[in-house]
């Protein structure tokens, strides 16, 4: 066992962890922080990414003894307190989920790229999420929502990137079959 | 998965670190940015009875200008190179090359030396180093040594790093006056390269006065392509004579063929990618 202590989500902890450990195991299991997901055994998916010293990384591919004397953020503390942050909120509004599973991951990454890049083109909020992969949605709306985010965290015009307009509308124009319920 | 387990070492100078490796017998891993060796041990690829990190050794991480070249530390991560302005200036192939690893996340992790010493043939930063006559210092209990690009990928995921040996930094020498292209074939994103080129030409009234080509993935270790370097010397800058040249990336080249493509499928890119590599370095 090595002793590691830590802070995540704004709370220290000193603990004793096996040095096999993976990082996500013991935030899940040792913190119970089971917001963040396991979603791949192959460093691929992305589902498992945290901030580490205010960098994303995939938490599946970081050891617990790496992130020893490390800040460590999860998608449990990216609000900082009570309510969302805009990019969890943007993702809410824009549906930029169906299940659910890669959203705290996609969250992290985008909050990461945002960081780097305020006003992302759709294509730069591809290339910077490319590290997470989800089943459901075909990326369109994760995509909007990143860019809509984007825009209330600058405090653009009512927080809507030029362009921006509902899913409804836009999944509506593309499958014009599809009734609007009002 | 997780790791079967090990014992864990955390040195926090090359010293340390390389007595901890001396002490630990023969089945000792070293752990750097762990992008590699972490997805291996998961996977139970790889199983060592001691792991050796290097995550809190002072003085490996940074780049620094030193002459007539750059030195990067060799725990400096992909997202240190990318955004360090001293590669920016000598040697914008490197963070070409580097923006095309992987993801944010695990360029946030992976570090330069790490991916020169995995050595995967797949990876992009060999070919780089390779094409730019980089030199490799290698640190051992019996003192320092510089292998230059050209003796230091042995072979499949084999470096000169020798065992109970750390690689410390790299020394690139600085590019003044060339320009820079990396061209990477791949089919999906976060994938690695299927083929890969990475071009260095300096120019001269209307003529290419020297070329440096290096190919990724098409062997076991990374190559020069020296005869497109050869057909390039002192050649006209225009697109025929690039695209002539270019014919000979492929001449004594071994690549694999596996899921992604077959052999000649790579030697047929190789071409294709060293004509674009080249034009678009020569400005055309
Ligand atoms: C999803 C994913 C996608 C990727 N895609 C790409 C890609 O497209 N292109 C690409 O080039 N790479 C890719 N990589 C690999 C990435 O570049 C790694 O960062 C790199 O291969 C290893 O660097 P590391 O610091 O993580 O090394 P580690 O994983 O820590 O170590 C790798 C090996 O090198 C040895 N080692 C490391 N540092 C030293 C040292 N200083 N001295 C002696 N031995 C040392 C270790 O013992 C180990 O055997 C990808 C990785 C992942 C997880
Ligand atoms: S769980 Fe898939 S990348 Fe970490
Ligand atoms: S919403 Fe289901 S995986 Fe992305």
């Amino acid at each position: 066992m090595t002793p590691i202590t830590v802070r995540v989500d704004g709370a220290s902890y000193t603990d004793d962890v096996e040095p096999r450990t993976l990082l996500v195991h013991y935030l899940r299991e040792q913190l119970g922080k089971v917001g963040t997901v396991v979603g791949c055994d192959t460093s691929n998916c992305g589902a498992c990414t945290v901030h580490l010293d205010g960098e994303a990384v995939k938490s599946c591919t970081v050891l617990a003894v790496q992130a020893d004397g490390s800040e460590v953020t999860t998608i449990e503390g990216v609000a900082g307190g009570a309510g969302l942050h805009p990019v969890q909120k943007a993702f809410h509004e824009m549906h930029g989920l169906q299940c659910g599973y890669c959203t705290p991951g996609m969250i992290m990454a985008s909050i990461d790229l945002l960081k780097d890049n305020p006003d992302p083109s759709d294509d730069e909020v591809r290339e910077g999420i490319e590290g997470n992969l989800c089943r459901c949605t075909g990326y369109q709306n994760i995509v909007r929502a990143v860019r809509h985010a984007a825009a209330e965290m600058r405090g653009g015009a009512n927080g809507v990137p030029s362009g921006s307009v509902s899913p409804a509308v836009v999944d509506t124009a593309a499958a014009p079959h599809v009734a609007v319920q009002s | 998965m997780i790791p079967a387990p090990f014992a864990y070492a955390r040195p926090t100078t090359v010293e340390e670190a390389l007595q901890a490796i001396a002490d630990c017998g023969e089945d000792v891993k070293v752990l750097a940015g762990g992008q590699s060796l972490i997805p291996v041990m998961r996977l139970r690829l790889a199983a060592p009875e001691t792991v050796v990190d290097l995550g809190k050794v002072a003085g490996l991480r940074g780049v620094r200008d030193d002459g007539d070249a750059i030195v990067i530390g060799a725990m400096t991560t992909h997202s240190d190179v990318l955004a360090d302005p001293l590669v920016a200036e000598h040697a914008p192939l490197i963070a070409e090359a580097t923006g095309t690893v992987a993801d944010r996340q695990v360029r946030h992790r992976g570090t330069f030396g790490g991916a020169l010493v995995h050595a995967d043939p797949a990876g992009d930063l060999p070919a780089v180093a390779l094409a730019l006559d980089a030199e490799f210092v290698v640190a051992g209990q019996s003192g320092r040594r510089t292998v230059p690009a050209g003796e230091f990928f042995v072979d499949y995921l084999t470096t000169a790093v020798g065992e109970g040996e750390l690689l410390v930094e790299v020394r690139v020498p600085k590019y003044t006056g060339w320009s820079m292209r990396y061209e990477k074939f791949n089919r999906v994103a976060q994938a690695w390269s299927i083929v890969a080129v990475a071009a260095a030409v300096r120019r001269e009234d209307g003529r290419i006065a020297e070329a440096r080509v290096g190919l990724t993935n098409m062997g076991p270790t990374p190559l020069r392509a020296r005869q497109v370097e050869e057909a390039l010397a002192g050649a006209e800058a225009t697109a025929e004579a690039v695209a002539a040249a270019a014919e000979r990336a492929a001449e004594g080249t071994d690549p694999t063929s596996d899921l992604n493509a077959q052999a000649d499928y790579r030697q047929h890119l190789a071409k294709v990618l060293t004509r674009r590599a080249v034009s678009t370095a020569a400005g055309l």
